[in-house]
């Protein structure tokens, strides 16, 4: 169920997006999604890709800084209130989201959103009590 | 003007001649009293009998600023604690400061010498000095004001910060004399713009300024834009503070050195050999009338020429030409000593932190800023910003708990920050700097 995220660390300098993105499709991974947090003078790149554990070696060997977050990919209603829904049933179960980023593809009817928690499992399990659709995770990374 | 004509205006035989009885006594004392110096002369293999000229003084070791702390507290004061009236000190690399005790007539003597160094300065009393060098444990601001009230001039003991209070005051007391870093003075032109207050057309007339490094285009600016003569003192706490050595303002070239006080010798900063008058090199100065904590041949690590024509202000002490650097890694920013080393022990103790970093100083405006570089590596970074952003606060909170001073911390990917063999390229300084 759990997805892994790969987060890189990238100064705010120019070109260094385009060069994470130019080394994993030198390598032919593909970016399912993609969020990008920035400040000031850093940014950290947040992607779901196809070979998670390809794209990390490869951008570890380039020097970059790469960490694997697991994150969980939800489907949610393509409707209004849609998104409200979950949010409520993960603040009755005092589930923390960290952050989350839409997908750009859509599942059948429904929006797929990435949420990162501060307790996973928990989500998890209040989510899928509630009938939420929790995406496996061959599902995202091949879509 | 001269305060104390009879000393300031010795000839040369008799500075030297009142230098070497004093060196003589100071030997004499340490080496009876501070277990470190007997240490150290019986190592070079000298007696206090064995100096006999001024030039024997170069056979005595050199005292670093490493033997004050090795010392701390007290190791290096040469008198009981009950005849210290008073402590300063001055940060330190690893946490713990450098610690200097004064008698009651070495407060005296400090007196005197920053009376001689607001006269020399063109003030006098009538004048209303507005001292904004920090009060406490820092010298600036209890020797300037100590002076100050000595020379029979109105002290307001402004100390440091509060930028538009100052400005008030200094418009409605009508301050006359303004002492403070010289960046500070600027900083202090600069807020006066912005509040509409024509800081030229206040009645300041001098500015007596210290305890940074700063060029003579930057004196030029300091001029115009407040409309005063701006005048380089010198001192540094180890030694007594400020009033060492000042300009005057009669000739505004090079730095008088109180030399019935002190002797100041120039050495080569790699051999520690003596060098002839007028050559560029490290200043060493040995204290002879200090009680509390007499220094010998004690590394300022300041880099400047020493020069003994005489003065067209009457005055027959040796000059120092303007500081042109250090012979160390020392930064000061905005007025507080910084050593690499102790970003780097700051560092060391967060976790997960590497020890490669790179130090940024600039001048921002008027004021130094400091940014701290630290790589991020697999064991700090997070997915989260606002993990990060923890992590530099913490950098910053912890610098400024154990220096004082403000800095940006910013993170930089990993092996960005230029590996060098041998010795590590710590600091960058972007300050203008004048040859």
């Amino acid at each position: 169920m759990k997805v892994e995220q790969i987060s890189i660390f990238i100064e705010n300098k120019s070109g260094r997006l385009a060069e994470v993105t130019g080394i994993l499709g030198e390598t032919g991974i593909n970016i399912r999604a993609l969020s990008l947090a920035d400040t000031s003078d850093f940014g950290i790149l947040r992607l779901i890709v196809d070979d998670s554990k390809k794209a990390l070696k490869v951008l570890r060997e380039q020097r970059f800084t790469v960490s694997i977050t697991d994150v969980i990919g939800i489907e949610v209603p393509d409707s209004p209130g849609g998104l409200t829904t979950i949010l409520q049933i993960l603040d009755q179960n005092n589930v923390n989201v960290e952050y989350m980023y839409a997908f750009a593809e859509r599942s059948g009817n429904n929006a797929i959103i990435i949420f990162r928690f501060d307790n996973i499992d928990e989500a998890i399990s209040a989510l899928s009590s509630h009938g939420v659709k929790i995406l496996p995770s061959e599902r995202i990374t091949s879509i | 003007m001269i305060w104390n004509d009879d000393f300031e205006t010795l000839p040369r035989e008799a500075i030297e001649s009142l230098q070497l009885k004093r060196l003589q006594q100071t030997v004499e004392r340490v080496y009876a009293a501070v277990p470190f110096y007997r240490k150290s002369f019986d190592k070079a293999g000298i007696k206090p009998a064995d100096i006999k000229s001024l030039a024997d003084l170069q056979r005595l070791p050199f005292t670093l600023k490493q033997d004050m702390r090795d010392s701390y507290p007290y190791g290096l004061f040469a008198v009981p604690l009950e005849q210290i009236v008073r402590i300063h000190a001055s940060s330190g690399t690893t946490g713990k400061p450098t610690v200097v005790g004064y008698t009651r007539r070495d407060i005296e003597n400090w007196t005197e010498l920053m009376a001689r160094s607001f006269v020399a300065a063109g003030t006098n009393q009538g004048d209303i000095i507005h001292n904004a060098y920090g009060y406490g444990l820092f010298t600036g601001g209890l020797g300037a004001h100590y002076g100050a009230e000595r020379v029979g001039a109105s002290v307001i003991p402004m100390s440091g910060g509060n930028t538009k209070k100052q400005l008030m005051i200094m418009q409605d007391f009508g301050s006359t004399v303004l002492t403070c870093t010289p960046s500070y003075s600027l900083f202090l032109a600069e807020v006066a713009a912005e509040e509409g207050i024509d800081i030229r057309k206040l009645k300041l007339k001098v500015g007596i300024f210290g305890a940074e490094p700063w060029s003579e285009n930057m004196r030029q600016e300091i001029e115009a834009k407040l409309n005063i003569k701006a005048i380089d003192i010198y001192g540094l706490s180890e030694i007594l503070g400020p009033g060492v050595g000042i300009e005057c303002i009669e000739a505004q070239n090079g730095l008088h050195i109180w030399e019935d006080h002190f002797i100041p010798e120039i050495i080569n900063p790699d051999t520690g050999e003596v060098l002839p008058d007028g050559e560029k090199g490290e200043l060493v100065i040995t204290t002879i009338t200090k009680e509390g904590i007499p220094l010998i041949r004690y590394r300022t690590r300041d880099i400047t020429r020493l020069f003994k024509e005489p003065c067209i202000c009457g005055r027959t002490h040796a000059r120092i030409e303007r500081l042109s650097g250090r012979s160390d890694d020392m930064l000061i920013i905005r007025g507080v000593n910084v050593f690499p080393s102790q970003i780097e022990s700051v560092l060391f103790n967060v976790d997960g932190i590497e020890p490669h970093y790179q130090l940024i100083v600039d001048r921002e405006g008027n004021l130094d800023s400091l940014e701290v570089q630290v790589e991020v590596n697999e064991q700090t970074f997070s997915d989260e910003i606002k993990v990060l952003q923890g992590l530099s606060n913490k950098i910053r909170k912890d610098i400024k708990d154990l220096l004082g001073v403000t800095c940006k911390i910013r993170l930089v990917e990993p092996k960005t920050i230029a590996r060098s063999e041998g010795k590590a390229k710590r600091v960058i300084d972007n300050r203008q700097k004048e040859s």
